[in-house]
């Protein structure tokens, strides 16, 4: 990673960013496709800021994101423990790792039909797609950081003596650590998918039911506005919460150079 | 000039004499010990190897002898296919509390700090909470590593790692320390300055060492004994013990001859015209007699 110049870098992004920006503007106003299909950054901005003035951009958000929360500490609570079952005892490895690896396969969605059978249409079947479309990778990507505990660490473990809770918790699941937290951004982004993927299919009031209603209204610019702040959330999370943790984490374990 | 060169022989032979040590009044007693991995490699065959309490033994040998199998063993790491391998006449069957082994890496938790390695490393054998950072503290004191309680792992250079790595290793006070080339990453300087510490370190405590090298000097360096190794099948074929005072230092002339002796005997290994070394019973009186052992058997290295 290069430090050597963050103005200069911003600078650039900012430069191109409004490049892209002035040149969707322009192919708008062009007026090759009707300015009802393809509004411009303006009209996308306006319809984003009337959403948030009002107030259903907020409530959608909330309830979304809640959702999303519920789902993940779910996913994490089960995929982590699973991971670490799946790495350390053969019973595990050998029956429940390949059902795993199976169902990873499965796109997220494909469990919708199966939860609208079982839970209704209720907030239910969209927690249970979400859990659905994250767990599994996290467990995964769990299990694969555990095996991949530099083996120097567990003999060093073994002749000093750890053993039981204290090398649980104090060797395997630090040397694990980092590979797990990847494994969580992972899984992260698969929920974030599966939640937006099961909104849109029925009347939820997130986010993705904003979007059908502005597919309904053949509002165009509320769609873009909406996938935008779509956009938007996405790269928070991932940026504010995820990278800060995982760098962190990754310059501790100097697994990175610092200077 | 040809006298002078022949005295200089027997006076290293003088230094490095046979060592006969019964099985009875030794610490690790390992006998007929013979090691298969699965691929059927011979790692090890009939070794017989007796260490007393307070020595510290260099195996030395060419790359694929079964060195770093043969200390597997005496840590419990490797199940040997045959033989025993007893502490304290203990039969040993698997990693104990008494024995700690030390890697070619310093092996240190990288999430930890200094300090909190050996915290933990204390915490496993039961060392009571409050007595934990002095101890840690004092440890990190004899390797010289103070104001660096606090830095993690990653921000130390190799030999300072090392450093803390022995730390941790004394300061849960096995009985017997099992050294796996721990030197053998670092640069020549830092060598020679972690060689002086581990000396000083067992002038002091008197620890039991089995310390693994392929660095004739640094066996020589270290030793009270060298046990010279051959491969194929891995066995041991010289048991020499090192009259030359402590502290040693890396130039001293004595030990330099020493250092070729043994260089030509390691050269003779890895061509395989070594004779193999009579059985030490039948031969210590011939011995004894040509290089002036008192009758009494031998006395221990002076320090
Ligand atoms: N885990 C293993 N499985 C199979 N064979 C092994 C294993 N470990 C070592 N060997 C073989 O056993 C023999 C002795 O190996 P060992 O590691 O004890 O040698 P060494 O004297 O320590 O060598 P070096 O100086 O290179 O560390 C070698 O021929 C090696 O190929
Ligand atoms: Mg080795």
């Amino acid at each position: 990673m290069k430090r050597d110049a963050p103005l200069k870098n911003y600078g650039q992004k900012l430069g191109l960013m409004l490049l892209l920006l002035g040149a969707w503007e322009g192919l708008s106003r062009l007026g090759v496709w009707s300015p009802y299909l393809f509004p411009g950054p303006v009209t996308v901005a306006k319809s984003l800021w009337s959403m948030a003035v009002d107030g259903r951009l907020l409530d959608a958000t909330l309830r979304s994101l809640g959702r999303l929360g519920r789902a993940y500490l779910m996913s994490v609570a089960i995929g982590v423990p699973l991971g670490l079952l799946m790495a350390r005892l053969a019973f595990f490895r050998n029956a429940v790792k390949p059902v795993v690896m199976g169902l990873q396969a499965l796109p997220s969605i494909c469990w919708l039909p199966l939860a609208l059978l079982w839970f209704g249409l209720t907030d239910t079947s969209i927690l249970f797609v979400v859990v659905m479309g994250s767990v599994l990778g996290i467990a995964i990507a769990t299990e694969d950081s555990v095996q991949g505990v530099d083996p120097q660490l567990l003999r060093v473990a073994s002749t000093l003596g750890v053993r039981g809770l204290r090398f649980q918790f104090g060797v395997l699941l630090p040397a694990a650590l980092p590979g797990i937290v990847t494994g969580l951004k992972l899984g992260w982004s698969f929920a974030w998918r599966a939640l937006l993927a099961g909104e849109l299919l029925f009347v939820s009031g997130g986010l993705g039911q904003l979007l059908t209603v502005g597919r309904e209204l053949m509002d165009v610019p509320q769609v873009m506005a909406v996938m935008v702040a779509i956009i938007l959330i996405g790269i928070t999370v991932d940026r504010v919460f995820f990278q800060t943790v995982e760098g962190r984490l990754r310059r501790r374990w100097g697994l990175e150079g610092t200077l | 000039m040809l006298r002078a060169l022949l005295g200089r022989w027997r006076s290293s032979l003088r230094l490095l004499r046979p060592a006969h040590v019964e099985a009875d009044h030794a610490k690790i007693s390992v006998t007929q010990l013979g090691h298969r991995y699965a691929n059927k490699v011979v790692a090890l065959q009939d070794v017989d190897l007796n260490v007393r309490s307070g020595e510290l033994v260099c195996l030395l040998g060419p790359s694929g002898c079964g060195k770093s199998t043969l200390l597997y063993a005496l840590a419990g790491h490797v199940q040997p296919t045959g033989g025993t391998v007893s502490i304290d006449g203990q039969r040993i069957r698997g990693p104990g509390p008494d024995r700690l082994l030390m890697f070619q890496e310093a092996a240190l938790f990288p999430w930890l700090t200094v300090r909190g390695n050996i915290t933990f490393a204390l915490a496993a054998r039961g060392v009571p909470r409050s007595q934990r950072k002095e101890r840690a503290d004092q440890y990190i004191r004899r390797v010289q590593l103070q104001g660096f309680e606090e830095t993690l792992p990653h921000q130390l250079s190799g030999g300072m790692k090392m450093r803390a790595s022995l730390a941790r290793a004394l300061a849960v006070d096995p009985t017997v320390l099992l050294m796996d080339e721990p030197f053998g990453s670092l640069d020549a300087q830092t060598r020679i300055h972690m060689q002086e510490m581990l000396q000083s370190i067992w002038m002091r405590t008197h620890k039991t060492i089995v310390f693994v090298t392929h660095d004739v000097h640094e066996a020589l360096m270290l030793g009270t004994r060298v046990v010279l190794m051959a491969p194929r099948p891995g066995r041991i074929v010289r048991d020499l013990e090192v009259h030359l005072p402590m502290p040693r230092h890396p130039e001293d002339a004595a030990l330099t001859e020493m250092v070729r002796h043994v260089q030509g005997l390691l050269r003779e290994v890895e061509r395989n015209t070594l004779p193999e070394a009579t059985p030490p019973r039948a031969t210590a009186s011939t011995t004894a007699s040509t290089h002036t052992l008192p009758a009494s058997g031998l006395t221990r290295p002076v320090r």
